[in-house]
């Protein structure tokens, strides 16, 4: 339900998120993203809004926390498929300036 | 102005019980025909309220979070969190947009976000003695009565 999967390529971490993103979901989410950006050092971080269902302001900081861990790793920060509802919240942030905003970009777990 | 409806409920801060707010107040709420971005608006800002309460008012600790949530005939919603937790010392301070005693995973959007998303919040605390916030909005009715 309310999980996260990576996908690892060429480089790219990609976060599929899904399901309701608020302050008790966040922390799994956290840390199965940064344990896995720890170790394979990626130079971009995407993460994938396009399955979540609910968010808070939790999830603005859990995307404002992966910015300062990849600006650590030397890297930027996508945030792709706001749906309508999230992107409220998120627009709340001012976060144009940190990360990179898209839209319609489909990805897949087997992504080959 | 008499509710036409009433309802409390009283959960432990646990944080998991964020989901389980958010839900019975949307479920409680639900018999006012509300649009779905009504009740997004209403779960995000009872999400923010009840997120205070489990990260600042019972921080380390664990204590009894209290909800009251009335429905009136004008289609009026009022929706009260209260805990008796710390309390805030500068309301103000906490209310205002990315101020937060939360640490780095903490937006400090939680205020702004339930001002953006109800017509009115009303914030009240004691030091030592707790917070009520009050949230109120109005729903557009889609139908004349509520039979």
């Amino acid at each position: 339900m309310n999980d996260v999967r990576l996908i690892l390529k060429e480089g790219t971490l990609t976060a599929l998120l899904s399901g309701e993103i608020d302050h008790h979901n966040a922390r799994g989410i956290r840390e199965a993203i940064d344990e896995t950006a720890g170790k394979t050092k990626p130079k971009e971080l995407i993460l994938d809004f396009s399955r979540v269902q609910f968010m808070d302001s939790s999830g603005v900081g859990l995307i404002m926390g992966r910015y300062r861990l990849m600006q650590v790793l030397g890297g930027s920060v996508t945030i792709a498929n706001l749906p309508p509802k999230v992107e409220k919240v998120v627009s709340m942030a001012g976060l144009d300036k940190l990360v990179k905003f898209e839209k319609g970009v489909v990805y897949r777990e087997t992504d080959e | 102005m008499k509710p036409m409806n009433e309802m409390n409920v009283s959960f432990l801060s646990c944080s998991a019980n964020e989901s389980f707010a958010r839900a019975v107040v949307s479920a409680f709420v639900a018999q006012m025909d509300p649009t779905i971005d009504e009740i997004s608006d209403i779960k995000t800002a009872v999400s923010e309220a009840v997120t205070n309460c489990i990260v600042h008012a019972y921080r380390d600790t664990l204590g009894m979070i209290y909800i009251t949530a009335r429905l009136y005939e004008d289609g009026g919603v009022q929706i009260r969190i209260r805990d008796k937790g710390c309390g805030i010392e500068d309301v103000q301070k906490a209310r205002e947009p990315l101020f937060t005693t939360g640490g780095e995973e903490r937006a400090g959007l939680g205020f702004a976000v339930m001002e953006s998303f109800m017509d009115d919040v009303l914030v009240t605390s004691r030091v030592q003695k707790g917070t009520t916030v009050t949230l109120k909005k109005k729903l557009a009715r889609r139908r004349a009565s509520n039979d």
